[in-house]
C-alpha cells in the first residue's frame, strides 16, 4: 500500500462508485488474501445453501413424521431428560471462540505477538472442544440411539442422512479451522509474523493481515453453525 | 462522412472540457495516471525442469497445461461421438458397440466436452494465460494455489478416465446423472463408473474453485496503472464474469454429487424414492429425485454462460482486432455480459418442463428464459456492427468468429423454441433439443476457440499457424457441422427421440434412415478434419513463419511484453502503465491504424480518441 491513502479516500456511495470506476484495485486497502477469503466464503455460503435447501425440501415432502428433536437431542442428567442441554453447551462454546477469535485479531494487529497467539490458540482449544463434543453427540446418535444415515427407530430415514451430512460437512470445515488455528498459533509464537518470514509452500512473506483472514473463516464457520442449529434442533 | 466527423468532434470537445473542470488537474498533465497502489509483487522463479514445467507456478505453464489436458480430453470425446455416430449411422453393423457401451459413450461425451473440455479449456486455459496478461499483471494473485488447481484437474481427468477401465464400465446414465436410474441395478457402470464420475466432478470443483478464486482477485485486485475496470478488453470481462458464475454455481454440482455418493455408497435416500424391484423393495425410502435436477440444473444452466460469456468475449476482441474497428458498444458488452450472467442463475428449470412441475412454475422460467434473448441478441447486432464498414482482414481468425456468429444465432433461435413450454413439450428429448445446444454451446464455442488459438498461437509460442491448412480447417469444421446439426433439427420435428440407441422398424425411419448415415459421414469427416488442425499445431511450433512483436497490430497488453513468447513476470523491469482502452483502432488523425493502451495521450495529440 506505498502511496495509497486510505483516508484521502472519498467515503460513502461516492466512494464506492469511485473506488469501482477507479484503477489498480477495486476494493481500496484490502489484502489479496483477504479478499479472496470473502469471495471463497461467497462460494461457500452456496455450498452450505444447497445442503440446506435440499434438507428443508425433502423434510417438507417426505411422508414418513420427522423424528421430534427436543427427544431426540435430548441429554439424561439426574435421571431426568434435558432437551438441547449438548446443542446449547456447544453453540456456546464455538460462539465464545468467535469472541477470543476477533481478539487474536486485534492484537495482532496491535503486533502483540503473545497475546496474539495465546488468543489463536484459545480458539484453537475452543473449536477442538466443539469438534470433541459433536464426536459425541454423533456416537450417541449411532451407538445409543441407533440412529443411522439409512434409517434410524424414530421416523423418517432422511433425519439421520441429512443430520450426519451437514454436521458432518460443518464438523469438517471446523476441523480443518482447528488445524490451521494450530498452525497459525505456532507461526505467531516463532514470530514470523513480525519477521515476514516466507512460507514454507508458498513462498510469500508472513503477515498479520493473516490473523485476520483465519478470522474471516472462523466466523462464517460459526455463522454457518447458527443456521445449522436453527434448522435441525429448533424447527 | 465528414458532418459525422464534426458532430463527434464536437461532442469529445464538450467532453474534454466537462472532465478537466471536473478534476482541475487535467489540464496541467494529460499523460496522469495515479501512482501504484500495491508493492511489487514478488515471485518464485522456477530454478529446475520440475519447477519450471511441471509444478510451475507461472501462469502462462498453468494455461497450456490446462489447454494441452483439456483438448487431450477432447479428443477422447470426439473419439467418442465418432463411436455413437457409427452406431447410429450404421445400426448393427459393429458387434463391440451393444446398448450398454452406447450409453456410456453418450454419458462420457457430453460430460467431457461440457465440463473437462470447454470448461477447463476457457478459463483454466484462456483465464491462466490472458488474465494476467491483459490487466497488466506480474502473474496470478496466489501463483501456489494456482499450480494447485492444474493438478487438482489433472487428478480428476485421471480419475474420470480411470472409469473407462473399471468393472461396469463409466457410467451410462446420460451426462444429467439422474437418479434414480444413475445409481441402480441395469444402468450400464452404476457400480464403480458413476462413483469414480462424481469423485472426479467433486476433484474438479474444488480444483477450479482454486483457479477461480485467483482469476476474479487478480481482475479485481492486481491491475496494472490506469487499467479501470471498463479499460479492460472484452475478454477479461467475459472470463471474469464466467467464473464467478462458476464459484457460484459449482456449489450446487458439489452438493448433489456428495448427496448421490452417499445414496449410492450409504444407501441413504437423499434423491431414492420408494422402489419396488421384481416386487421386493429396495432400502430406498421417501427421496426426491426431482431435487437432484433442481440442484443439477441450478449448476447446469449458469454452467451454458460459463461456457459462453468467454466465447463472446473473446470473439468481441477477435473481431474488433481483425476488422480494425472498436468494438460497436463496448459498455452495452460489458453489461449484458454480466447481465446474462445475473439471469442465467433464474432460468435452470427449463430443462425440467417435462418434469412434472407446476405449470405456473413453466410459466415463470420460459419468462426470464426469453428475457435472457435481449441482451444476447443485442451482443449479435454489436459483433455485426463492429463488422460494418472495417477493415476486415479475412484470415483464419475471422473466418472463425464470423463462423461463430452464424452458428450461435442459428443456435439462439432454436433455443427461442425450447424456451416456450408449448413448443418445447412435443420437441424435449428428441434431436432438435441436441441440434440446438451443439450449435449453442458446442459448435459456436468451439469455433471462438479455434479464433482464439490461431490468433494467440504467435504470442504463446513465437510462429503463426498456417494460414492455408487453418482455412483448409474451417471451411471443412463449418460446413461439416452444418451438415451434422443441421439435418438433426429436422429429425426432431419427425419425432426421433434422442439417447435412442436404435430406431429399429418405426413409421418415421425411412426418412430417418438415409439422413442418419449423411449425418454419421458427416461427422466423421469433421472429426478427420480436427486432426489437420493438431498437425498444424505440432508443424508450426518448430516451422512456423516467425511472428515478430505484435503481429496482429493489437491494441491490449498482452502483446506489449518486452519478451516475446512473455517470459515469467511478463513485463521486465517495469509494469505497463494504461492511458486508453484496448479498442482505438482507426482512429481519425492518429498516424498508424492502431494506438496501443500504453501510448499516452500526449503521444497522440491529433487523434480524436473516445474519452475512456
Amino acid at each position: 500500500m506505498s502511496d495509497l491513502n486510505l483516508d484521502k479516500l472519498p467515503g460513502g456511495f461516492k466512494g464506492m462508485s469511485e473506488d469501482i470506476g477507479s484503477d489498480q484495485t477495486t476494493f481500496k486497502g484490502v489484502n489479496w488474501g483477504k479478499a479472496m477469503m470473502w469471495i471463497f466464503l461467497l462460494s461457500d455460503t452456496f455450498v452450505f445453501s444447497c445442503f440446506l435447501v435440499a434438507y428443508m425440501k425433502v423434510r417438507a415432502s417426505v411422508v414418513e413424521p420427522w423424528p421430534y428433536p427436543s427427544e431426540v437431542f435430548a441429554l439424561e442428567m439426574f435421571g431426568v431428560p434435558v432437551p438441547l442441554l449438548l446443542i446449547a453447551i456447544m453453540t456456546f462454546v464455538l460462539i465464545t471462540s468467535s469472541g477470543t477469535m476477533a481478539l487474536a485479531v486485534k492484537y495482532g494487529y496491535e503486533k502483540n505477538r503473545k497475546m496474539c497467539g495465546w488468543f489463536v490458540l484459545l480458539t484453537a482449544i475452543g473449536g477442538l472442544t466443539f469438534v470433541g463434543m459433536q464426536a459425541f453427540e454423533w456416537s450417541k446418535l449411532i451407538f445409543h440411539d441407533g440412529v443411522r444415515p439409512w434409517g434410524n427407530p424414530f421416523g423418517a430415514e432422511q433425519f439421520g442422512a441429512f443430520f450426519f451430512m451437514i454436521t458432518g460437512f460443518h464438523g469438517t470445515h471446523v476441523s480443518i479451522g482447528v488445524i490451521f488455528l494450530f498452525i497459525f498459533a505456532r507461526k505467531v509464537f516463532r514470530g514470523d509474523f513480525d519477521t515476514g518470514r516466507r512460507g514454507y509452500f508458498t513462498t510469500m512473506k508472513s503477515d498479520y493481515v493473516a490473523i485476520e483472514i483465519l478470522g474471516l473463516y472462523w466466523h462464517f464457520v460459526d455463522l454457518v453453525w447458527v443456521f445449522i442449529f436453527a434448522f435441525f434442533y429448533l424447527w | 462522412m465528414s458532418d459525422e466527423l464534426n458532430i463527434n468532434k464536437k461532442r469529445k470537445n464538450q467532453i474534454k472540457t466537462k472532465s478537466s473542470a471536473a478534476s482541475g488537474r487535467g489540464e496541467t498533465d494529460i499523460d496522469y495516471v495515479r501512482p501504484a497502489e500495491l508493492p511489487e509483487q514478488d515471485l518464485y522463479h522456477g530454478h529446475s525442469f520440475i519447477t519450471k514445467w511441471i509444478f510451475c507456478q507461472d501462469a502462462k505453464v498453468i494455461g497450456v497445461q490446462y489447454t494441452l489436458t483439456a483438448v487431450f480430453t477432447g479428443v477422447v470425446g470426439l473419439i467418442l461421438s465418432w463411436m455413437m455416430r457409427m452406431q447410429l449411422g450404421y445400426p448393427d453393423l459393429f458387434p463391440f458397440l451393444t446398448a450398454e457401451t452406447y450409453y456410456q459413450m453418450v454419458t462420457m461425451h457430453g460430460m467431457i466436452m461440457v465440463v473437462y473440455l470447454l470448461t477447463a479449456l476457457f478459463l483454466g486455459g484462456f483465464g491462466n494465460y490472458l488474465i494476467p496478461l491483459m490487466v497488466g499483471a506480474r502473474d496470478m494473485v496466489f501463483p501456489y494455489v494456482n499450480m494447485i488447481s492444474f493438478w487438482m484437474f489433472f487428478v480428476a481427468v485421471v480419475v474420470l478416465m480411470a472409469s473407462f477401465f473399471v468393472p461396469g464400465g463409466p457410467t451410462g446414465s446420460g451426462w444429467t446423472l439422474y437418479p434414480p436410474q444413475a445409481i441402480l441395478e441395469g444402468t450400464p457402470g452404476s457400480g464403480y463408473g458413476i462413483l469414480l464420475m462424481l469423485i472426479s466432478l467433486s476433484l474438479f470443483v474444488i480444483g477450479f474453485t482454486m483457479g477461480g478464486l485467483n482469476y476474479v482477485i487478480t481482475i479485481l485486485q492486481a491491475r496494472t496503472r490506469g487499467m479501470s475496470l471498463m479499460r479492460m478488453p472484452l475478454t477479461i470481462w467475459g472470463i471474469f464474469t464466467a467464473t464467478v458464475l462458476a464459484l457460484l454455481a459449482f456449489p450446487a454440482l458439489l452438493v448433489s454429487s456428495i448427496m448421490m455418493t452417499l445414496d449410492k455408497v450409504l444407501e441413504t435416500s437423499f434423491f431414492m424414492p420408494t422402489i419396488i424391484k421384481a416386487g421386493e423393495a429396495l432400502s430406498y425410502d421417501g427421496g426426491s429425485p426431482i431435487l437432484f435436477q433442481h440442484l443439477f440444473w441450478f449448476f447446469g444452466h449458469p454452467e451454458v454462460y460459463i461456457v459462453a460469456l468467454p466465447a463472446f468475449g473473446i470473439v468481441s476482441d477477435l473481431i474488433s482486432v481483425h476488422s480494425r474497428k472498436n468494438i460497436f458498444g463496448y459498455r452495452m458488452m460489458v453489461w449484458a455480459i454480466v447481465g446474462i450472467g445475473a439471469l442465467s442463475f433464474f432460468v435452470w428449470a427449463h430443462h425440467m418442463y417435462v418434469s412434472g412441475m407446476s405449470p405456473w412454475f413453466g410459466f415463470f422460467f420460459a419468462t426470464t428464459t426469453l428475457i435472457i434473448a435481449v441482451p444476447t441478441a443485442l451482443k449479435v447486432y454489436n459483433w455485426i456492427l463492429t463488422l460494418w464498414r472495417g477493415n476486415i482482414r479475412i484470415n483464419t481468425v475471422m473466418l472463425f468468429c464470423l463462423g461463430f456468429i452464424v452458428t450461435f444465432v442459428n443456435g439462439g433461435i432454436t433455443g427461442i423454441f425450447l424456451g416456450n413450454v408449448a413448443v418445447d413439450v412435443p420437441l424435449s428429448d428428441t434431436y432438435f433439443v441436441i441440434a440446438h445446444f451443439h450449435m449453442v454451446m458446442g459448435i459456436a464455442p468451439l469455433m471462438v476457440i479455434f479464433g482464439a488459438i490461431y490468433h494467440w498461437f504467435p504470442l504463446v509460442t513465437g510462429r503463426f499457424l498456417d494460414e492455408k491448412l487453418g482455412k483448409l480447417h474451417f471451411w471443412i469444421t463449418f460446413l461439416g457441422a452444418y451438415s451434422i446439426y443441421f439435418p438433426m433439427h429436422y429429425l426432431g420435428f419427425i419425432g426421433v427421440p434422442r439417447r435412442y440407441f436404435e430406431m429399429y422398424d418405426s413409421p418415421y425411419m425411412t426418412s430417418a434412415v438415409g439422413m442418419n448415415e449423411f449425418i454419421s459421414l458427416a461427422a466423421f469427416i469433421v472429426g478427420a478434419a480436427q486432426f489437420i488442425f493438431f498437425y498444424n499445431l505440432v508443424k508450426s511450433l518448430r516451422l512456423g513463419k516467425p511472428a515478430g512483436k505484435n503481429p496482429w497490430k493489437a491494441n491490449s497488453l498482452e502483446w506489449l511484453t518486452p519478451d516475446v513468447p512473455p517470459t515469467h513476470g511478463n513485463w521486465g523491469e517495469k509494469l505497463p502503465v494504461v492511458h486508453r482502452w484496448a479498442y482505438d483502432y482507426g482512429v481519425p488523425g492518429a498516424k498508424e491504424d492502431y494506438i496501443p493502451q500504453t501510448t499516452a495521450p500526449s503521444e497522440v495529440k491529433d487523434a480524436e480518441v473516445e474519452k475512456t
